[in-house]
């Protein structure tokens, strides 16, 4: 484990502390009918980081990340991305702003092959660096590549997984949405899905904005982070100052290693 | 033998058109999970443009190369009709969007019976002919005064359905068009994560659902020689029942529904009785419909997501 802490950057160093954020989360309030699912929900990420939302089942997580999509949309609140108010953008047009989204669920095209599941993920790109990028997600998930004409409905879970970020990626995203890209994937591929974000992150610059129930290596690997709780935001601060604190450790990391 | 060769030829004809309306009834039911009941009303109204332009171009402007007067007819109608079908969806479908399941069905229904009475009332209650476009022959074979003939606007039937099968095989399969069209139809909402318009891809939907129910109203025209304003009824619920054979939602399906539908029709009528040849086609509906609700190639219910 010493070895990843020390690949990690250091949890202070969040990049462009105090301008204004790329995406900055107002007061939101979403409804599932008549049903709050979240109370007045305030988040930042800025440029260049990688901020980490974890909670437990039903907090509200993945309503959060749908909301920004405007899937539901917030009935309160503003949502601002870039400094233009998202919050009642077509959803389709949020995506060509360049936020990709990799869904709860996966939501791969069953009946579409792996590479057309991925050719959909380019083309708010239009298709301008295809083939590079398609390179670049075959080397992080060298298996997609050799299921590149499988039917994306008849993957296991875990490359389904792998197609869902790949998708994400072809799209040359500014900001990264993972709702749990860790889920149902063997330790190591997790590992290296993590080495992956820290390695956009920090080559590229790319904002991650990652929703975890792997809490542990979340806030490792994230420079902020922030717990939700019942839909309403309880805690804030940085990555490995969460991981410290004691209310942290009870409700999320019980057992201790994970 | 040579009965059979001939009501061979007659039912693939017939099926072809069947075919191309079913496309459109398969395509909505995909995408939007409705049974367009105006497709068949659709069908008979590009019948009747493509009548007003056949009429229009040969006296009007005086064409008188019959494959050149065709070729415009279909562009104009094919036009016309997607453009028809698409201000139907938007002003009877879409508003009922994300309403009750049967909300947009009813409206169907209520356009369907809207259109029958608008061709009524402005083209009258009567069969419209045409002057014959394509009246050659080919006789196939001759047996003791039996002839088996192939009738030259059969050949252009199936040829044009063919090619233009492709062309559309071509679009759905290989192009970002289609493959948005069945992105929005395997989970809308994701579509519309990876920036995919959805209100657009369910129009262009209906458009092509129209150009080529556009292409089997003009066939119709030139085979039967007449329009008739009930004409969408019963030809569209045999392309429903093509559809629902070949297994809603399937693309390859309705058109092997179709042509199944006119074999069975056109042998029916042969070797049965022509007076029940729509009893057959109905009858094939209930019985998909109860054994195999999801047709020869319809695709399981159950799948892995
Ligand atoms: N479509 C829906 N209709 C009604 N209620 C919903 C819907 N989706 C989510 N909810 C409810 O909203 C709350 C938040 O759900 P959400 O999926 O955002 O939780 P989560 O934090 O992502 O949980 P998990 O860790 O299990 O994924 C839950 O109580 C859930 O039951
Ligand atoms: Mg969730």
């Amino acid at each position: 484990m010493s070895d990843t802490r020390t690949a990690a950057p250091a949890p202070t160093a969040a990049p462009a502390g105090g301008a204004e954020p790329m995406l900055a989360v107002r007061g939101v309030k979403t409804f599932y009918g008549n049903i709050m699912a979240l109370k007045g929900v305030d988040v930042d990420v800025h440029r260049g980081e990688i901020v980490t939302l974890i909670g437990s089942n039903g907090a509200g997580k993945s309503t959060l990340m749908m909301t920004i999509f405007g899937q539901p949309r917030a009935r309160e609140g503003q949502i601002v991305y870039d400094g233009r108010d998202i919050t009642k953008m077509p959803t389709h047009e949020i995506a060509h702003l360049k936020i990709a989204q990799s869904p709860e669920g996966r939501r791969i095209f069953p009946r579409m092959t792996v590479f057309e599941n991925l050719q959909m993920g380019a083309s708010v790109d239009g298709f301008g660096h295809f083939d590079e990028d398609l390179l670049k997600v075959f080397d992080l998930f060298p298996r997609l590549k050799e299921r590149i004409n499988q039917r994306g409905g008849t993957l296991s879970g875990g490359e389904q997984q792998m197609l869902a970020i790949g998708r994400a990626l072809m799209s040359r995203p500014r900001l990264l949405m993972l709702d749990e890209p860790s889920l149902g994937l063997a330790p190591l591929i997790v590992k290296q899905i993590f080495d992956a974000i820290r390695e956009l992150n920090r080559a590229e610059g790319l904002t991650v904005f990652l929703v975890e129930q792997n809490a542990f290596h979340a806030l490792k690997l994230a420079h902020r982070g922030y717990v939700l709780v019942n839909g309403l935001v309880t805690m804030t601060g940085a990555g490995r100052e969460l991981l410290e604190r004691p209310e942290v450790r009870a409700a999320y990391l019980e057992g201790g290693k994970h | 033998m040579d009965v059979f060769i001939q009501q061979l030829i007659n039912g693939l004809t017939l099926g072809s058109i069947y075919g191309l309306i079913a496309i459109g009834y398969t395509m909505v039911f995909g995408i939007i999970g409705m049974v367009n009941f105006a497709h068949g009303d659709v069908f008979m109204v590009s019948s009747f443009i493509a009548l007003i332009c056949f009429l229009l171009v040969t006296t009007v402007l005086g064409i008188t190369s019959i494959f050149l007067a065709l070729a415009i007819v279909l562009v104009v109608a094919m036009f016309f009709t997607s453009l028809t079908n698409w201000a139907i969806e938007r002003v009877a479908y879409r508003p009922l969007r994300g309403s009750f399941r049967l909300a947009p069905m009813i409206s169907a229904i209520g356009m369907s019976i809207f259109l029958a009475n608008f061709v009524q009332v402005s083209q009258g209650p009567r069969n419209k002919p045409v002057p014959p476009m394509v009246t050659d022959v080919i006789v196939l074979m001759d047996n003791n005064g039996y002839q088996v003939t192939l009738a030259w606007k059969q050949v252009i039937i199936m040829a044009v359905t063919a090619v233009l099968l492709m062309g559309f095989w071509y679009l759905v399969q290989k192009t970002s068009l289609g493959r948005a069209q069945r992105a929005v139809e395997q989970d809308r909402k994701m579509a519309a994560l990876l920036g995919i318009n959805v209100d657009h891809t369910i129009s262009l939907t209906f458009v092509i659902g129209a150009a080529l129910a556009a292409v089997a109203g003009v066939m119709y025209l030139m085979y039967y020689g007449v329009a008739h304003f009930a004409d969408g009824f019963v030809p569209g619920v045999k392309a429903f029942t093509a559809a629902v054979l070949g297994g809603i939602g399937s693309l390859p399906g309705a058109v092997l529904g179709g042509l199944l539908i006119g074999l069975i029709e056109v042998f029916w009528s042969a070797y049965f009785s022509i007076e029940y040849k729509d009893v057959a086609a109905f009858s094939i509906l209930a019985i998909t419909l109860i054994f195999m609700p999801q047709g020869l190639l319809g695709r399981p219910e159950v799948e892995k997501v």
